[in-house]
């Protein structure tokens, strides 16, 4: 890559920053250079952020409707499956999995739901509720 | 209390953080240095490892490896240590920087405030070098961001302790000894040699070359085995493992290049530099694969792009790098 062809498509730095590339100069020597970005990755980036802002739909939905607490919107809008926020909350997965219910959700203790807003850093009343409509956790896309 | 520390932007979070610290100690290596000598430079296709339910394809080593293999070749001594408590990783974290030593930690990417939104992703591979606290702010060197950033004790404790696949469970090292005179040459000449080994000679059909040909027989074949929706995540994967933030561009070979570029003059031959363009024409092949994957994930594919077309061009990459390697181990 030549240093007048790194391309400079703002995308995912979201404020003046930019990443380094390594480039070519006229003389043939490599040089580092700022870019802001790429329009492939940007793109494939996106991608990636349609899939997550879906999932995260969905589950705002389901809560919505009642078929599910509003843990499961929280879950999906920090990308973590019942796996991984079971890690993250010291709680067995069987009983992450359970609190995704309306039911057992409603019945956890004032502890139980401290944990969990821990991990998302809200507060429990923010964990109790979730938002009208669900906001992409990237601006640029 | 900050202790005087030079933060260098870099293409790649390991490299980086390597060559800074070298450099803290007064070894002047540069990041493209550090990614050769460590033997950076890798391929493999994984498609039985998944991240987010697509098939992991990697284009540099084992994370830590570049560090350690960096350090190793020029004899210095490392410390590294894990944590199974929080509290007692950010306690031994403030003792050394109270000496006055810079540590690299190892964090997950999701929970660093100063990360754009856009990458927050739970990928626990990253790397920075803490060099300062004030109160309850550390100073960070990031290598891949320009300036050096603040984060809270509790951001990076979790972002320490982040969890899933790979967690760094509150790793960090940091440079014990660094000797005052090295002879580079040796290191470079293990470094590529290394490099050629592995992407010629590993056996199985994954890794190296022959992953990347393997890659390029999936790639023709996606559309029909997964339908269009699904092939389209698979290409924007690939995209993104080569691409995002820290590679340098064209997944670590335009790094490479200027490596190679660097050796020609320390290990004083010049057949290197030739390589060096050699190598940076691959580079431009997996870019122009990026540009039409990326074209045909925002449906704006002409004729010509199409996944024949990706796994012609993965070929050719393939086919540029084996020449390049084999010379490289011919005459290095």
């Amino acid at each position: 890559m030549k240093i007048d062809e790194v391309p400079q498509d703002r995308g995912m730095m979201n404020d003046h920053r930019k990443e380094v590339c390594y480039a070519v100069d006229d003389q043939g020597n490599y040089v580092l250079t700022g870019s802001a970005g790429w329009d492939p990755k940007n793109i494939a980036n996106g991608q990636a952020w349609e899939l997550i802002d879906k999932a995260a739909g969905a589950a705002l939905q389901k809560v919505r409707r009642g078929q599910a607490s509003p843990l499961f919107y929280h879950m999906a809008r920090h990308q973590m499956s019942v796996g991984l926020l079971a890690k993250y909350a010291g709680v067995g997965r069987l009983r992450v999995w359970l609190h995704l219910k309306p039911g057992p959700f409603s019945r956890l203790s004032p502890a139980g739901l401290q944990r969990y807003a821990e991990v998302f850093d809200i507060s429990v009343r923010e964990l109790k509720t979730v938002p009208e409509s669900h906001v992409s956790g990237s601006p640029s896309v | 209390m900050k202790i005087d520390f030079a933060h260098r932007q870099s293409a790649h979070c390991e490299s980086g953080v390597c060559s800074n610290l070298l450099h803290h100690y007064g070894l002047d290596i540069s990041e493209a240095m550090a990614f050769g000598m460590g033997s950076g430079m890798f391929f493999g296709y994984l498609p039985f490892i998944r991240v987010n339910k697509l098939p992991l394809t990697t284009y540099r080593c084992e994370m830590g490896g570049i560090f350690k293999r960096v350090t190793k070749r020029l004899g210095c001594r490392v410390n590294w240590q894990k944590f199974r408590s929080p509290e007692r990783a950010m306690a031994a974290l403030d003792e050394r920087l109270d000496q006055g030593i810079p540590v690299a930690c190892r964090t997950g990417g999701y929970w660093l405030p100063y990360f754009p939104p856009a990458f927050r992703f739970h990928f626990n591979m990253h790397n920075l070098v803490v060099y300062g606290k004030e109160g309850d702010d550390y100073i960070i060197s990031d290598p891949v961001f320009p300036g050096p950033e603040r984060c809270s004790h509790r951001d990076l404790l979790k972002a320490r302790f982040a969890k899933g696949a790979m967690a760094p469970k509150g790793t960090m090292y940091y440079l014990k000894q660094v000797p005052r005179q090295v002879d580079l040459a040796p290191a470079v000449r293990k470094g590529i040699r290394e490099v050629c080994r592995r992407m010629l000679r590993t056996p199985g059909p994954v890794i190296g070359i022959r992953g990347i040909r393997f890659l390029a027989g999936q790639v023709r074949k996606w559309p029909k085995k997964l339908g269009e929706e699904r092939a389209l995540l698979y290409v924007g994967q690939l995209i993104r493992m080569q691409e995002e933030l820290g590679t340098g561009g064209a997944g670590f070979r335009f790094m490479f290049a200027a490596f190679l570029q660097e050796a020609a003059t320390l290990i004083e031959t010049p057949q290197l530099v030739e390589l060096s363009r050699a190598m940076t024409d691959v580079g431009d092949r997996w870019r122009k694969f990026a540009v039409i994957g990326g074209r045909l994930c925002k449906g704006r594919a002409s004729g010509d792009d199409t996944y024949e077309a990706m796994g012609t061009l993965l070929n050719e990459c393939a086919d540029g790098e084996a020449s390049v390697y084999r010379e490289l181990l011919q005459i290095v």
